[in-house]
């Protein structure tokens, strides 16, 4: 396991240059997951803010090869590469050993372009999707994804006089990822970097198809100071609504256990799409809120055999 | 010649699929729809009885299959799909990716109408929707041109001077589904015609990668566009030239369209696919009781050989062009309207007849009746339609 020091050594594949605000989580996250390939990559990504701001013609933030193809079909796009992949090592043609990597927003992966990754995962391409899940449409300006967490408010679903945000719980992927029982599946977040960096080796490293889901705060979206990023990365994990754990072959194991589970307001307060939460009026929506992530987390720990009672 | 041929009865999607067998390309995306599914089905066969070593990915939508085929074209192979009307449709925001980034993708079309209501035999409304998606269109009259588009196709799509992803179409059912003799070329002769493909770029490069599908802003996007153009521009010289060999090959002659008792006609009919048999008989049945009717079969629709078309036109009274697809609040039918522009500035009366919308049989009395008009002085603006209840 490479320390952070070792990885910094290494050289960026997803490089500067780019174009991503100061504090992207997101970014941080390609060059995060990118530096722990020791292969070949062929990299795909859907369009987002991570492709708008990486390859803009003629330049590119990538040393290594790179598609992007369209909103909705990076997982078919990079089922396509890996395909023709190995049909030229049938042939003889080619002889390089790569690694495949399909990366998503939450918006591209949760909605648009669920059938396509859940395709790609049926299928067994030896390939690695990876959301980086900035809970919303952030290119297109913050509008709900299915990603979006329950009272956020979006420019779709704003803190309006009747309607305070989002009425609806976050989709739960990373479980959909585990109904397709593909070898390996796990939860990370950029807060935790050897955590990350591990589950990516690993996920690289598995025969068949892989899915990371990676909590990346957008300082736009979540309105935080941008000097915040990793502080709520990690806030997402130590208030238990983003539990870093792993299923592989089916076997649940949490990665990571906080010490003391924070409150979620922890998490929620300073983020301005939160703070009508705070207001009186809406006292109930951070309860609803608050047993939603307790429960999802007691159910997770059961899962993964910390406790013996499935909770009700 | 006739050692590297053989004569077989084949319905058109297996004559495709025989096409691609001999072709052998490194991956195959697959999604079933009415009526191209067979095509598809014998090609499996082939892959699952190591007939061809294609990698065949069956995807979960026609999406998926045109995203993935260029995802695999894009990594420097050979790679096909093939599909139908609403598959095509759906494919739609992806054909413009395939030919934005050059990417010489052979995809036969079968032709079919598109919903709604749903309907699942021939009209040309799914190729016509994708007219502008910057893809070579090549329609065939029948099996053996199916058969011998496709290989054209490869050889056209992957010159380098094209570089444009091209879908040879034959007529849903009333050539996918029909059984008809033809001749195929031995297996051999058909590699040695289609050669092999060397990508000019690809992703799996180890030496060097390359960043495809970037984001091409008010800078260079008008140019990367024009470039397309260019390659369209350079494609009739290819589709000549591919049709010369095959010509020698086969001694069956391609080019743009086929001019049938064209040259000492006086009226003719413009026509694309199956329906130009049809035509044909009723030219040779007028031709017979003295009248001097002509046809041309447009084979090529993108690029459209108007400068040829023109020409070849030019001695005629009068012309009525049948298209076999709808184009709601226009004067007429695509080809219609490709071909007025093309014939801009000459004082010869052009007419618009549609035909055969979801799969209604074009009978010889519907060609007769439109040359009817065109001899008796009857070829205006108004729009006509050929075998409708009105
Ligand atoms: C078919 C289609 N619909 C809509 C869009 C517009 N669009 C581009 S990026 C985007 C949102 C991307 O959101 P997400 O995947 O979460 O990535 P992020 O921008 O947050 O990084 C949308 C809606 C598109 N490009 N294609």
């Amino acid at each position: 396991m490479a320390s952070l020091k070792e990885l910094a050594k290494r050289q960026d594949i997803f490089c500067s240059g780019h174009r991503a605000c100061s504090g992207c989580a997101p970014a941080i996250t390609m060059r995060q997951v990118t530096l722990a390939v020791d292969k070949h990559l062929v990299a795909g990504l859907s369009t987002g803010c991570m492709e708008v701001v990486s390859t803009i013609f003629p330049f590119t933030a990538w040393r290594s090869s790179f598609i992007h193809n369209a909103f909705e079909n990076v997982a078919a796009t990079i089922s396509g590469v890996e395909t023709a992949y190995r049909a030229l090592k049938k042939k003889g043609k080619l002889d390089a050993e790569y690694s495949f990597i399909a990366f998503g927003g939450d918006g591209g992966t949760y909605d648009i372009g669920l059938q396509s990754l859940s395709g790609a995962m049926e299928r067994g391409h030896n390939m690695l999707y990876l959301c980086y899940d900035n809970q919303g449409y952030m290119n297109t300006g913050i509008q709900r994804s299915s990603a979006t967490p329950f009272g956020a408010a979006t420019s779709t679903t704003p803190a309006g006089i009747k309607i305070a945000g989002k009425q609806q719980f976050q989709k739960d992927l990373t479980q959909i990822m585990v109904a397709h029982d593909v070898p390996y599946v796990a939860q990370a977040s950029i807060g935790f970097h050897r955590d990350l960096n591990k589950k990516v080796t690993k996920a690289l490293a598995t025969k068949g198809p892989s899915f990371i889901n990676v909590l990346s705060s957008c300082h736009r979206g979540w309105r935080i100071n941008p000097a915040d990023s990793l502080k709520y990365s990690k806030l997402g994990v130590d208030t238990c609504l983003w539990p870093l754990y792993e299923v592989v072959n089916g076997v649940y194991k949490l990665t990571y256990k906080p010490r003391e589970k924070k409150p979620l307001e922890e998490w929620l307060k300073g983020q301005g799409r939160f703070n009508h939460l705070f207001k009186p009026e809406n006292a109930d929506m951070l309860m609803t809120f608050q047993k939603y992530v307790d429960h999802k987390w007691n159910t997770l720990l059961w899962k993964c055999g910390e406790i013996k009672e499935r909770p009700e | 010649m006739a050692k590297e041929t053989a004569r077989i009865a084949l319905t058109g999607n297996e004559a495709v699929a025989e096409a691609l067998r001999q072709v052998n390309p490194d991956v195959a995306a697959v999604f079933p729809i009415t009526p191209q599914t067979e095509l598809m089905h014998r090609f499996a066969e082939f892959v699952n009885d190591g007939k061809v070593d294609t990698e065949l990915i069956a995807v979960e939508s026609e999406h998926s299959a045109m995203s993935a085929t260029v995802g695999a074209s894009a990594s420097g192979v050979r790679a096909i799909t093939a599909t139908s009307a609403n598959g095509l449709a759906l494919m739609w925001e992806v054909l413009y990716i395939a030919s934005g980034l050059r990417l010489p993708i052979v995809m036969p079309v079968v032709n079919r109408a598109l919903s709604g209501p749903l309907n699942i035999h021939c009209d040309h409304s799914d190729s016509m929707g994708a007219r502008d998606a910057g893809w070579i269109q090549i329609f065939s009259e029948n099996t053996q041109e199916a058969y011998d588009n496709t290989l054209q196709a490869f050889r056209i799509a992957e010159h380098k001077d094209v570089m444009l992803p091209t879908m040879i179409t034959l007529d849903g059912f009333i050539i996918s589904h029909t059984t008809e003799v033809l001749e195929i070329l031995d297996d051999e002769a058909a590699r040695r015609f289609v050669g092999e493909f060397t990508p000019l770029f690809t992703l799996l490069d180890p030496n060097q990668p390359i960043t495809m599908g970037a984001l091409d802003l008010q800078d260079y996007y008008f140019e990367h566009k024009r470039q397309q153009v260019e390659g369209m521009y350079n494609a009739p010289r290819v589709i000549e030239q591919v049709g010369k060999e095959f010509l020698e090959l086969t001694g069956r002659e391609y080019s743009f369209f086929e001019k049938y008792r064209l040259d000492d006609a006086e009226c003719a009919i413009i026509v694309m696919g199956s329906a130009a048999g049809t035509t044909k008989e009723v030219v040779d049945t007028l031709r017979e009781r003295g009248t001097r009717a002509g046809m041309i079969k447009l084979r090529v629709f993108r690029p459209f050989p108007y400068e040829q078309l023109a020409q070849a036109l030019s001695h005629l009274k009068s012309v009525a062009v049948l298209d076999r697809s709808i184009s709601f609040g226009a004067q007429g039918g695509p080809l219609y309207l490709e071909t007025k522009a093309a014939m801009y500035g000459k004082t010869i009366p052009i007419c618009s007849y549609i035909y055969g919308l979801g799969g209604r049989d074009f009978m010889p009395a519907m060609a007769e009746s439109a040359f009817n008009d065109l001899f008796e002085g009857k070829c205006d603006q108004q729009m006509k339609y050929l075998g409708l209840r009105e």
